[in-house]
């Protein structure tokens, strides 16, 4: 190899600098990478099941790490019917995940309990977790749901992170 | 064996126990005069007349009237392709009866969903726990004077329950009305 070839470092490229706030790198970091827990309940996670299948191609968004494990996901998808058996179950889940975390409702029942008034049903997942979208629909399509996983993006993008930590480090002054 | 000749057959067995059948849409029911003694009938039915399949056991409430509970038990004989249907009732101060999960197991899951929702107890039942609602709810929400909203209970470990917003419901559906007005769902007094 000779001394002066060129591999693949383009100086004028990488050479420069981009400037921009942590927030909105770190912001940028955890938007493009949010591994979603399938918190599938009923019916609706057959259309989460249906929205990770090939044809949605969800790793456009790389969201396409679904994990069964919250200590490894970041936002809990709730889709499906939460039973007050299994209120309690999805809350644990929820303190397991680490932070930033973030919910989606997926459906009518998830998000009010949809068609069942009923005894044995919580009237909405918003009464135990906060909830950050709600995707409406019975069940909604996967298209909606990908909407919701963007809108969550954009919010993401505008969520503040340096001055929460100093928040954080210096709760008294908060 | 034509499935009146099997009530027949149950009939010469256990006499006055068992009642004449009633034919209803080419279905065969038969009532059991003491509740106590399912055990013996069900066990000869799977013996000796062929009814190795308990297809269901259900319960019903008959609120205000005595006894309180009825216990339907659809039997069906694969071989003879006959099914038989027997009904034995219970008052609400006794609200227990015998178990068949001896006869057929799958009995064990049906009578344990009948305690869960109704109340009604299976003596001698392997393992009698709720099925579907959580192990602390104080309810049996299939009773009729149960709200269909719910209670509220107050067990926070284990499982917290308030009652549901109904918005003027239970909507209630006239199959057969004549124009959607009258077939769609809507809240009705017992009156209209
Ligand atoms: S919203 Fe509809 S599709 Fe989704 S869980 Fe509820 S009933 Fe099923």
């Amino acid at each position: 190899m000779k001394q002066n070839t060129v591999l693949g470092y383009d100086s004028k490229i990488e050479g420069d600098l981009v400037v921009s706030r942590l927030d909105a790198v770190i912001n940028w970091f955890r938007k493009h990478s949010i591994w979603p827990m399938p918190m599938g309940l009923a019916c609706c996670a057959i259309e989460l099941m249906g929205t990770g299948a090939s044809r949605f191609d969800i790793s456009r968004f790389g969201m396409e790490v679904m994990r069964f494990s919250p200590r490894q996901s970041d936002v809990m998808i709730v889709a499906g019917t939460v039973t007050y058996k299994m209120a309690l179950v999805v809350k644990r889940l929820y303190e397991q995940m680490a932070e930033p975390k973030w919910v989606i409702a997926m459906g009518a029942c998830a998000s009010t309990g949809g068609m069942y008034r009923s005894y044995a049903v919580l009237q909405g997942v918003d009464r135990i977790l906060p909830v950050d979208l709600y995707v409406a629909g019975c069940p909604p399509r996967p298209e909606a749901l990908l909407d919701a996983l963007l809108k969550l993006q954009a919010k993401v993008s505008r969520e503040p992170v340096v001055s929460a930590w100093k928040r954080v480090a210096e709760p008294t002054r908060a | 064996m034509s499935p009146r000749d099997l009530v027949q057959r149950l009939r010469s067995r256990f006499g006055e126990l068992v009642s004449e059948p009633v034919e209803f849409r080419g279905e065969l029911t038969v009532t059991l005069a003491n509740a106590e003694r399912i055990v013996e009938v069900c066990e000869f039915a799977k013996a000796s007349l062929g009814f190795e399949m308990l297809l269901d056991l259900s319960s019903v409430d008959n609120l205000g009237e005595d006894p309180r509970w009825t216990l339907v038990y659809e039997l069906y004989s694969l071989a003879q392709r006959v099914h038989l249907r027997l009904k034995t009732s219970v008052s609400e101060e006794r609200s227990e009866l015998p178990t068949v999960s001896g006869v057929w197991r799958t009995a064990d899951w049906h009578e344990r969903e009948i305690y869960d929702m109704m109340g009604i107890r299976f003596r001698g039942h392997p393992d009698l726990r709720r099925i579907l609602m959580w192990e602390g709810y104080p309810y049996f929400p299939l009773r009729k004077d149960f709200p269909l909203a719910g209670k509220p209970t107050e067990l926070p470990d284990v499982a917290f329950t308030q009652p549901a917003p109904l918005e003027g419901g239970p909507f209630v559906t006239r199959p057969g009305g004549k124009d959607t007005i009258e077939r769609e769902p809507r809240v009705r007094t017992p009156e209209d």
